[in-house]
C-alpha cells in the first residue's frame, strides 16, 4: 500500500507548511497565542508513523525551528526530542483516544516542551514575565482535532502506510 | 471506521521486526538531549557555531522568503493600483519635503565645513563620514521573547556583524548574525543590548539598556544627584566604538530618585518606532578611518 516516493516529499511538505505558519506575521495581540504548529505536526507523524518520524527526526526539526526563530541552537530540539519520545512511548494508547482526550494528552506534552524552553530562557536570564507564555498550549489543544483530521486525510490520500 | 483502521494499523505494526531497530528511543533521547544541551551552551557562550548557523539559515531562507513574498506582492499590487489622485498628492508632499530637506542640507554642508575648520584649529580628529545601505525587513515573526528582526541583506551585500542599524527617526539596533543572503539584527530594546549614550543637554554619559519592551529603554548607573530631567533627549556617544556618535536614540520619559538607592531609575522611549518600521539603514563608518577598522574587529 505504502507509496515509497510519496513519503519522501509529503511529510517534509507538511513540515514546511508548519514552519511557514510559525513565522507568518501576526498582529501583536495574537503573537503570544500562536499554536505550536511544528510540534503538532511532529506529534501527529510520530504517532501515525512511529518508524518514520522518531526522536532523531524530531530533533533535527527542532534545530531548524531554532534557526528560523532565532533561538539558541538546541533549545527547541531538546523539547522536540522529548515530545517525540513521549509520543513513541504512548502512541498505541493515544491513537485510540477520542479526539478531545488526545487534545489533553497533546496539551500535556506541549506543556512539558514549553517548560523546557522556559528553563533555557531562565538560564539565559531572560525568562518571560507573563503567564500568557502558556497561551500556545491552549490554542494548540483547541486546534489539535483539525490538525489530526487534516493530516490523517493527507496520510490516507497518499497511502502512507503505518510504518 | 476509525477503530477499524486502527485495528488494521496495529496488526501490521505487529508484523514489523521487533529487534533490529537500532538504539532504543530512550537511548536516542538521552544522546540527543545531551547533545542539545552541549549545543546550547556552545551557542550561548562561544562563537564556534556561527558557520553552522549560517549554513542552516541559508537552508531555511526560502521558507522565510516564501512567507514574505505574498505580503511584499500585496504591497506592490496596492502601489500599482493606487489611485492617480493619491499618487499625485504623495508626489507633491514628497517634493515639498525634498525641497525643505535640501534647503536644510545646504546649511548643513556649510556647517560641516566650518566644523572641520574648527576641528583643524583645535587639532582634534575628524568626524567619521558614513555610508548607508538600505535594507528591508522580512515580514516574518521570530521568537516573541527576543527583540530581533530579519533583514534582506547579508554577507553578499557586505553586511558585517555589529553593524549599526538606524531609520529616519533614530537608532534601531545592530546586526547580530550575518548569513549569505540575509541577516538577523537585535533591537536596542532587547534585554541583552546596551548602548553607550549621552544626554544632549548636559553631556552626561550613560548606558541605555533594553527592557524587552519595544518602547522602553532604561538608563543605568546614573547617580541620583546628576542633572537629568523628563524630556531630555539622548543620542549615541560613540564610546564603545560600534555606533558612530550623535545619532538620536530616545527621549527621557521617567526619572525617579529613590532615597537611599545608589542610582536613579530612568526610563526613555526610543525615537525609532522599533516595532513598526519596514525599511532600515545599515550604516558603515567609511573605510580608511582608524575608528572604523576598530569597529569591525571589536566584538
Amino acid at each position: 500500500m505504502s507509496n515509497p516516493h510519496a513519503i519522501l516529499f509529503v511529510i517534509p511538505l507538511t513540515f514546511i507548511i508548519a514552519f511557514m505558519l510559525t513565522i507568518v506575521p501576526l498582529p501583536e495581540w495574537a503573537v503570544l497565542w500562536r499554536p505550536e504548529w511544528v510540534a503538532l505536526v511532529v506529534i501527529y507523524w510520530s504517532m501515525a508513523l512511529p518508524r518514520r518520524v522518531g526522536v532523531g527526526y524530531a530533533w533535527i526539526l527542532g534545530l531548524l525551528l531554532d534557526i528560523i526563530k532565532g533561538t539558541l541552537l538546541g533549545q527547541h530540539a531538546l523539547g522536540f526530542a522529548v515530545i517525540a519520545y513521549l509520543t513513541l512511548r504512548f502512541h498505541q494508547r493515544i491513537r485510540v483516544f477520542p479526539l478531545w482526550q488526545q487534545s489533553f494528552a497533546i496539551g500535556l506534552m506541549l506543556a512539558i516542551h514549553l517548560l523546557l524552553l522556559l528553563w533555557v530562557y531562565g538560564m539565559m536570564g531572560r525568562a518571560p514575565q507573563t503567564s500568557l507564555y502558556w497561551g500556545p498550549v491552549l490554542t494548540s489543544m483547541a486546534l489539535w482535532p483539525w490538525v489530526f483530521l487534516l493530516l490523517r486525510d493527507v496520510r490516507r490520500r497518499w497511502c502512507l502506510g503505518v510504518n | 471506521m476509525r477503530t477499524l483502521v486502527h485495528v488494521l494499523d496495529s496488526r501490521s505494526f505487529i508484523k514489523t521486526p521487533l529487534f533490529n531497530l537500532g538504539p532504543s528511543p530512550f537511548a536516542r533521547l538521552a544522546v540527543l538531549g545531551f547533545l542539545s544541551m552541549a549545543l546550547m551552551t556552545v551557542d550561548h557562550r562561544l562563537p564556534h557555531l556561527q558557520e553552522a548557523r549560517a549554513t542552516l539559515a541559508l537552508v531555511m531562507y526560502p521558507i522565510q522568503y516564501a512567507v514574505d513574498l505574498p505580503i511584499r506582492a500585496g504591497i506592490w499590487l496596492t502601489e500599482q493600483f493606487a489611485l492617480r489622485q493619491l499618487l499625485i498628492q504623495e508626489n507633491q508632499r514628497l517634493r515639498k519635503e525634498h525641497t525643505h530637506l535640501h534647503a536644510l542640507l545646504l546649511q548643513f554642508e556649510a556647517l560641516e565645513q566650518e566644523n572641520a575648520r574648527l576641528r583643524e584649529l583645535l587639532d582634534t580628529s575628524q568626524r567619521l563620514r558614513t555610508e548607508v545601505l538600505i535594507a528591508e525587513l522580512l515580514a516574518v515573526d521570530l521568537d516573541p521573547f527576543r527583540q530581533q528582526l530579519v533583514l534582506n541583506k547579508g554577507r553578499l551585500h557586505q553586511v558585517y556583524e555589529g553593524q549599526p542599524l538606524i531609520n529616519a527617526q533614530g537608532v534601531v539596533g545592530q546586526v547580530l548574525e550575518v548569513n549569505a543572503l540575509h541577516s538577523i539584527a537585535v533591537l536596542i530594546s532587547d534585554p541583552s543590548h546596551a548602548l553607550p549614550v549621552l544626554v544632549n543637554r548636559t553631556g552626561l554619559r550613560a548606558l541605555a539598556v533594553g527592557t524587552g519592551h519595544p518602547q522602553r529603554l532604561e538608563l543605568r548607573y546614573i547617580p541620583p544627584s546628576e542633572d537629568i530631567e523628563v524630556g531630555d533627549t539622548i543620542s549615541t556617544s560613540g564610546l564603545g566604538g560600534r555606533f558612530p556618535a550623535d545619532y538620536p536614540v530616545a527621549r527621557i520619559t521617567r526619572v525617579e530618585r529613590v532615597p537611599g538607592e545608589a542610582f536613579a531609575m530612568i526610563e526613555a522611549r526610543p525615537f525609532a518606532l522599533l516595532d513598526r518600521s519596514r525599511e532600515v539603514l545599515l550604516i558603515r563608518p567609511q573605510a580608511g578611518d582608524d575608528a572604523a577598522s576598530d569597529d569591525a574587529s571589536d566584538s
